[in-house]
């Protein structure tokens, strides 16, 4: 058993050589959930930060072992709550690989689109938050202007607007939407009109500009030794974008640019999740027009049974890589299961990047990190 | 006309009759007390509204619209909130300097109310020094918020009021080396004189470039000096949660909340008197029918809608800029604004001695 007091350090007292430790966390404005960083100041210098997670642990992998192929795709939801279509498509690739099942064309296509809406989304509300950390608060309203069409979007053709649990095995759990590539074609329109005003309030500003360049510099061999993945990789030169590297339903059929940057500082990464969105916007615009006609969903059994074996399926969440990693006796429940998540690897960088800036870095860094506790913390 | 002048006037003349003349003065300060400690609280929920619905409006949404017509009763609601809320003092508290501070910070608010000339020949105290008592006032509020900082025993607070005082000891410079180019362009540090100085032009039109620069640094200057956005590094609640108030709650919380916008207000209207001609009209030259119209509308609204004005700009940078990071805002005040404001001083001086203002 832990000991209480070793973990939350005693606030009153300096540190050794007069240093100053500051839990920031588990409540505090800027960890976005129930991170709690044990920060080691001196003066307004960060000397060291340790992260202290296990405040929303909920056994996701252990709940998952107890659950059959078919239920168990709607707790991942939970997981990284901003890409939980994402996650369920994994999940859903997964059981799909280790039946060998086949999934109709059409199936395939809507949640290409339905992926890379909530990369979007994820992007959108990344923005807003990440602002917020730097001390400006309009620009999050106006990125939930437009998060908000995509999730109207979520809501007619899936029923939920964070939490989906659309993709089951073999397909999806219903047709879509008779008004959704109408409503898609009408987010694409407003995205390609307003993105610019935010845009101009964050990306031309020069107060941010100084806040986030040269911030947090994470090298290509740090961001590989630590298994960075997703923009924060990408934006220190290296690629990592799995829908390039292992593409999975449609992307293999669509055109788009993998986002490099070379920087690795916060701007980059910044500059990274922006032009990603434009990716996104051609992703869709390829697929919205082409779904094909035909089933949504495949025939299967009633009683999913994976092959005995182990079975590994990695996509490419708005964060990174996520990978699952299920071990199958031949039941109808996995024997072991285990989530690569993009952003636990991400948060062990921030002590290497953030060690020796000031405070307000750390925020630009952590932002810029794009971190969803619930993902780092199962 | 029914002016605020002719008012006080009546007043007086009809004190002077009924009572001696200590008795009238005694019973004036009276008046004078309840009538800023009014003008506070009635400025304190008119900004805090107005913030809010300038905040609404930028950032595409409606703002306060439950309590009462367009939500105008929102922030008295809000009050009867705090006022009837707990005011916690955390154990570990320095209890005497904690429950001091948020008064102290009040308390030099208020001060500063007593030389801003409202309207023509309406104002609490014309001291000849009026600049100079503003200046030297003014820097004592970072006494309150060092205090606040350090009797919380909390070191988010101690991080706030340390930023809070490297911030407001620096801007303070730039703030005060603007101010003194209209009191060199003047020769008077009394604002009465400053005022009627500019009947004939505001200083910002007649001043050339020198002084529309000294009023961009003074906006600049005041805005890091009432701590506000871009350069709220003292609350900066992203990092520090809530800076050096961080502890506080119910009405002491108030008090700072209630000085920082009564703060706001005397800065812009100290920088409406300065630069933009106080209550004076908008004249123009030789406009002759221009200029008599623009005589009808009372010198308060003059005051007042010059003073809103800028108050406007600065919740205007709040809801647009970032924060800037300390070392950032230290560099900006000690390698750009100082060289450029001791620079512009000279220039100014320069301005004056020949005569070259019009």
């Amino acid at each position: 058993m832990y000991n209480q007091t070793e973990i939350i350090k005693d606030t009153t007292e300096l540190g050794p050589e007069g240093e100053l430790v500051v839990n920031m966390g588990p409540q505090h404005p800027a960890t976005h959930g129930v991170l709690h960083l044990v920060v080691t100041l001196n003066g307004e210098t960060i000397k060291k930060i340790e992260p202290h997670l296990g405040y929303i642990h909920r056994s996701i992998e252990k709940m998952c072992e107890s659950l059959t192929y078919r239920q168990f795709i709607y707790v991942t939801s939970r997981m990284d709550y901003l890409s939980s279509h994402i996650n369920n498509t994994a999940c859903a690739l997964l059981v799909e690989k280790g039946m060998q099942i086949e999934v109709p064309e059409r199936a395939k296509v809507v949640r290409t689109i339905l992926n890379e809406l909530t990369r979007i989304a994820s992007h959108e509300l990344w923005i807003g938050a990440m602002a917020m950390d730097l001390g400006a608060f309009t620009p999050f309203f106006y990125a939930f202007r437009e998060r908000e069409m995509i999730t109207e979007i979520m809501e007619d053709t899936c029923g939920a607007r964070l939490t989906m649990n659309y993709i089951v095995p073999s397909g999806l759990m219903y047709d879509i939407h008779p008004e959704f590539q109408t409503k898609v074609k009408a987010f694409i329109k407003q995205f390609k009109e307003k993105v610019t005003e935010y845009e101009d309030l964050v990306t031309g500003n020069i107060i941010f500009q100084s806040r986030t360049k040269g911030v947090g510099v994470l090298t290509p061999e740090d961001a590989i030794s630590y298994g960075c993945s997703g923009p924060v990789a990408r934006a220190s030169g290296v690629s990592c974008d799995m829908r390039k590297i292992a593409p999975y339903d449609a992307y293999d059929k669509v055109e788009f640019d993998e986002i490099i940057e070379t920087a690795g500082d916060s701007f980059a990464r910044y500059m990274v999740r922006v032009k990603e969105m434009n990716q996104s916007i051609r992703i869709i615009e390829q697929l919205i027009d082409n779904i094909p006609e035909g089933d949504f969903v495949g025939k299967t059994k009633n009683v999913l049974k994976l092959n005995k074996g182990e079975f590994y399926q990695r996509v490419e969440t708005a964060r990174g890589e996520l990978g699952v990693y299920v071990v199958s006796e031949g039941g109808t429940t996995p024997y072991r299961i285990k989530f690569r998540s993009p952003g636990f690897s991400n948060l062990s960088v921030l002590d290497h990047i953030a060690n020796g800036s000031k405070i307000g870095d750390l925020m630009a860094t952590m932002g810029t990190l794009d971190l969803v506790i619930p993902d780092i913390d199962r | 006309m029914l002016s605020l002048e002719s008012i006080t006037k009546t007043t007086q003349d009809w004190l002077l009759a009924k009572f001696t003349p200590t008795l009238a003065l005694t019973i004036e300060c009276v008046i004078v007390i309840l009538l800023a400690i009014t003008l506070f609280a009635v400025l304190g929920l008119v900004l805090v509204l107005l913030e809010r619905k300038v905040a609404a409006r930028i950032q595409i949404r409606l703002g306060p619209n439950r309590v009462g017509p367009g939500g105008i009763f929102q922030t008295a609601a809000d009050t009867l909130k705090l006022i009837m809320k707990e005011g916690l003092t955390p154990d570990t508290a320095d209890k005497f300097l904690f429950n001091l501070a948020p008064f102290i910070v009040m308390m030099v608010a208020m001060l500063l109310l007593a030389p801003i000339a409202f309207a023509k020949n309406f104002q609490i105290w014309d001291i000849n020094i009026g600049v100079l008592y503003i200046s030297a006032i003014s820097s004592l509020s970072v006494i309150g918020i060092l205090m606040a900082g350090w009797a919380s025993n909390n070191k988010y607070s101690l991080l706030g009021a340390m930023r809070s005082g490297a911030q407001i000891v620096s801007y303070e410079l730039s703030a005060g080396f603007a101010v003194l180019t209209i009191v060199v362009l003047t020769g008077s540090l009394q604002i009465s004189e400053i005022v009627a100085s500019q009947e004939n032009g505001w200083w910002l039109f007649k001043g050339h470039i020198p002084v529309v620069i000294a009023f961009v640094l003074y906006i600049i200057a005041v805005t890091a000096e009432t701590n506000r956005a871009p350069f709220d590094l003292a609350e900066a609640e992203s990092e520090l949660t809530a800076g050096f108030h961080t502890e506080y709650s119910g009405m002491k919380f108030a008090l700072f909340f209630l000085a920082e916008y009564i703060n706001i207000f005397i800065v812009c209207a100290i920088g409406a008197t300065l630069f933009l001609g106080g209550w004076m009209p908008l004249h123009f030259g030789h406009w002759e029918g221009f200029n008599h119209i623009m005589d009808y509308i009372p010198s308060s609204v003059w005051f007042m809608g010059k003073t809103f004005l800028l108050i406007f700009l600065i919740m205007w940078f709040r809801w647009t800029f970032p924060r800037l990071r300390v070392d950032q805002l230290l560099n900006l005040e000690w390698k750009y604004l100082l060289p450029i404001s001791l620079f512009n001083l000279l220039l100014v001086t320069v301005i004056a001695i020949m005569g070259w203002h019009f």
